[in-house]
């Protein structure tokens, strides 16, 4: 409560932002390796955004934090770099997914298929695999990398009026079991898609995929990293047009009561379709910076899992929330790659030094007890505490939360 | 002819809800009424497209409403309230009566992309409008209030503003006084009445409270098991016999003998 109060006085919140990123960024430069210094950087990225102080410094402090000293950062340690970037393409397919479950109310378990078809776009034809199909002439130039951002868009952009198609009279679980379908459909196609033709290569996956040419000698890390970014704004620009306009009412009115939606004139199969389109083409376009970026794709990194992993960047940073989405996919990414990660190296270091704890020897514990083989578990944990102290997310909606500044204003003028 | 149903019937397995009924509307209010499971609401569902009927045709100017989508019938000028009050819960009172002038937006998906000199002109003029009807059925001050925290008698109106939001032609509204104390129901007539006098709106309701179905009806329809079987002024059909018998009976004798 009293940290809640701090943020909202401008004279206190002000210079502890700035504080805040510089003893951040400082500790960075300095422990290079320490997980928790980069931590505090994100945390000090996420005080600035929820501190009280006027838009143009918060958006000044925010483009010196993700513009300049991100950068720098990476020049310390490339990797924590290389988990903005994850951020960065997470918090895209999130906003994205936020698009069909968050605002139009449409379950989907299989999003991920979209973010597949997107990579496997780029892919096939980025890499010397389309000669098997086409005969010659393949990888395409670099620079076409462009271009098929704009394909990925497209073609993802397709595959989710195909989807949508079939499951328009579908709604609750029905939709998401028929989903869920979809994207092991997809899955599977690229895994058995060899043969007779050859196009996806099967499980052995494709590589090289070409990556896009690097303007101004950046090296590709950062380049990728800015790249995201761009992406992400655009995205973000795109889901808060969308979200207070006409169209992003008819989602929420049909997430409340397609009926009535649809007695006030709202096309419901043009809706959803839109819905479905404009989620899985956030997901196609980002699915080609990734095949871009891991140079290679295999049919792994699409699994169901992802699916639900995106959905629970979703749920745990607010439904229908574009900020939520963000903070939601920086935590459950940042949870993965580096908390857990981090913590398992933690105990290996104190395993090798042969800690003994309480006469037991930390040496004997089994590899089984590595946290990072607990991620999903510490996921299902954290979602079933959200879904009892906090339902609404991290950071719901903006009129949820207008709702509740509202009543607790009434509670005051009743107490006074 | 505003409006004209000729012969709709329509049947749920072996009953027949609906059963050859004429109904037709040049303006003003008329008013259904009929006891319960008499078939008031199926006939409004097919009037707006959420049932197609078994048989039967159903017009608007001349236009036929049969085998069109609910949202196409809200575009051609036909909107309604429900009986068990469908609001967006979760979204504010302006943002209900937003979506109800959907159909009247003619904006596409680049517009609202590229949120230009257009979009800002429709989206602000379209804000405006749904604030001057909020103001109008008296929920002025409740513009950003979500639709579940209103009382239910605001609720009544909120899905009101939302349904004349779509410039309707012909307005259905099922119940509007239920849950509402007499003072409140009188009000709510004296605007529709207001409603109709501004724009040619054509009413239907159906409605329990008799003292307002007679009072702001300029016809009264009256079903019973499916079937029409009356039809006049409020005075003709309270004296018919078998209105009386089928309905008004004990209430219609209880209140002539005062």
């Amino acid at each position: 409560m009293r940290g809640a109060r701090v943020i909202r006085r401008p004279l206190v919140a002000i210079p502890l932002s700035v504080l805040l990123l510089i003893v951040s960024g400082a500790a960075v430069a300095s422990f290079p390796r320490s997980v928790l210094a980069f931590l505090l950087f994100q945390g000090a990225i996420l005080f600035i955004y929820l501190a009280a102080m006027p838009g143009y410094l918060r958006a000044a402090l925010l483009a010196v934090a993700l513009l300049v000293m991100m950068p720098i950062i990476g020049a310390y340690n490339v990797y924590y770099l290389e988990i903005a970037t994850q951020v960065g393409i997470f918090a895209a397919l999130a906003l994205g997914l936020n698009i069909v479950v968050g605002l139009a109310g449409l379950l989907d378990l299989g999003y991920v298929a979209f973010f597949a078809v997107g990579a496997y776009s780029w892919a096939i034809f980025g890499s010397p695999h389309a000669n098997q199909i086409f005969g010659g002439g393949f990888p395409l130039a670099p620079g076409w990398f462009y271009l098929f951002i704009f394909v990925g868009l497209a073609v993802a952009a397709l595959a989710g009026v195909l989807l949508g198609l079939p499951v328009l009279r579908l709604h609750g679980d029905y939709l998401a079991i028929v989903t869920l379908g979809f994207g092991e459909v997809i899955r599977v196609l690229a895994n058995n898609l060899d043969k007779p033709i050859n196009f996806t290569n099967g499980p052995k996956g494709i590589t090289p995929i070409n990556r896009p040419p690097v303007p101004f000698g950046l090296p590709y890390a950062e380049y990728s990293y800015f790249l995201v970014l761009l992406i992400v704004l655009v995205v973000i620009v795109v889901n808060r047009r969308l979200e207070d306009s006409h169209i992003g009412r008819a989602w929420e009115a049909i997430r409340e009561d397609q009926v009535a939606a649809q007695a006030m004139g709202v096309p419901l199969v043009r809706a959803k379709l839109l819905a479905f389109a404009c989620g899985a083409s956030f997901a196609g376009v980002m699915g080609v910076v990734f095949a871009a970026k891991q140079v290679f794709i295999n049919p792994e990194s699409f699994t169901f899992l992802e699916s639900i992993g995106v959905l629970a960047m979703v749920i745990l940073g607010g439904m229908g929330s574009i900020p939520g989405a963000v903070l939601g996919a920086t935590i459950v990414t940042v949870l993965n790659l580096q908390v857990l990660k981090g913590l398992s190296l933690w105990l290996n270091e104190l395993k090798n030094a042969g800690v003994v704890i309480l006469g037991y020897p930390l040496a004997d514990l089994p590899t089984q007890l590595e946290p990072a083989k607990y991620e999903r578990m510490i996921f299902g944990v954290i979602l079933v505490v959200m879904m009892i102290f906090r339902p609404q997310g991290f950071l719901p909606a903006r009129r949820r939360q207008r709702e509740i500044e509202v009543t607790a204003e009434e509670h005051k003028t009743v107490t006074v | 002819m505003l409006f004209a149903a000729k012969g709709i019937t329509k049947r749920f397995g072996g009953l027949t809800a609906v059963k050859d009924v004429d109904f037709t509307l040049e303006g003003g209010i008329a008013a259904i009424i009929g006891p319960n499971g008499a078939g008031k609401t199926t006939l409004f569902n097919v009037f707006t497209g959420l049932y197609t009927p078994d048989g039967g045709e159903v017009k608007l100017d001349e236009h036929s409403l049969i085998g069109l989508r609910p949202d196409e019938i809200t575009a051609l000028g036909v909107c309604r309230t429900f009986q068990n009050i469908r609001l967006f819960k979760a979204m504010t009172a302006i943002e209900n009566v937003l979506v109800g002038m959907h159909a009247r937006v003619e904006l596409g998906l680049w517009d609202v992309l590229a949120r230009g000199p257009r979009f800002r002109a429709v989206e602000g003029e379209a804000w405006r409008t749904a604030r001057t009807l909020l103001e109008r059925v008296g929920l002025g001050r409740q513009l950003h209030t979500e639709a579940r925290h209103l009382p239910y008698g605001d609720q009544r109106r909120l899905e009101l503003a939302r349904a004349l939001a779509s410039k309707p032609r012909l307005l259905l509204l099922d119940e509007p006084t239920a849950g509402m104390t007499g003072s409140e129901a009188r009000q709510l007539m004296g605007l529709l009445r207001g409603f109709v006098a501004d724009s040619g709106l054509g009413i239907v309701l159906i409605e329990h409270n008799m003292r307002v179905v007679m009072e702001v009806s300029d016809r009264v329809t009256v079903l019973d098991h499916g079937e029409k079987i009356a039809e006049g002024t409020p005075r003709e059909v309270q004296t018919n016999a078998r209105v009386i018998e089928a309905y008004l009976g004990r209430r219609g004798a209880h209140s002539a003998a005062p």
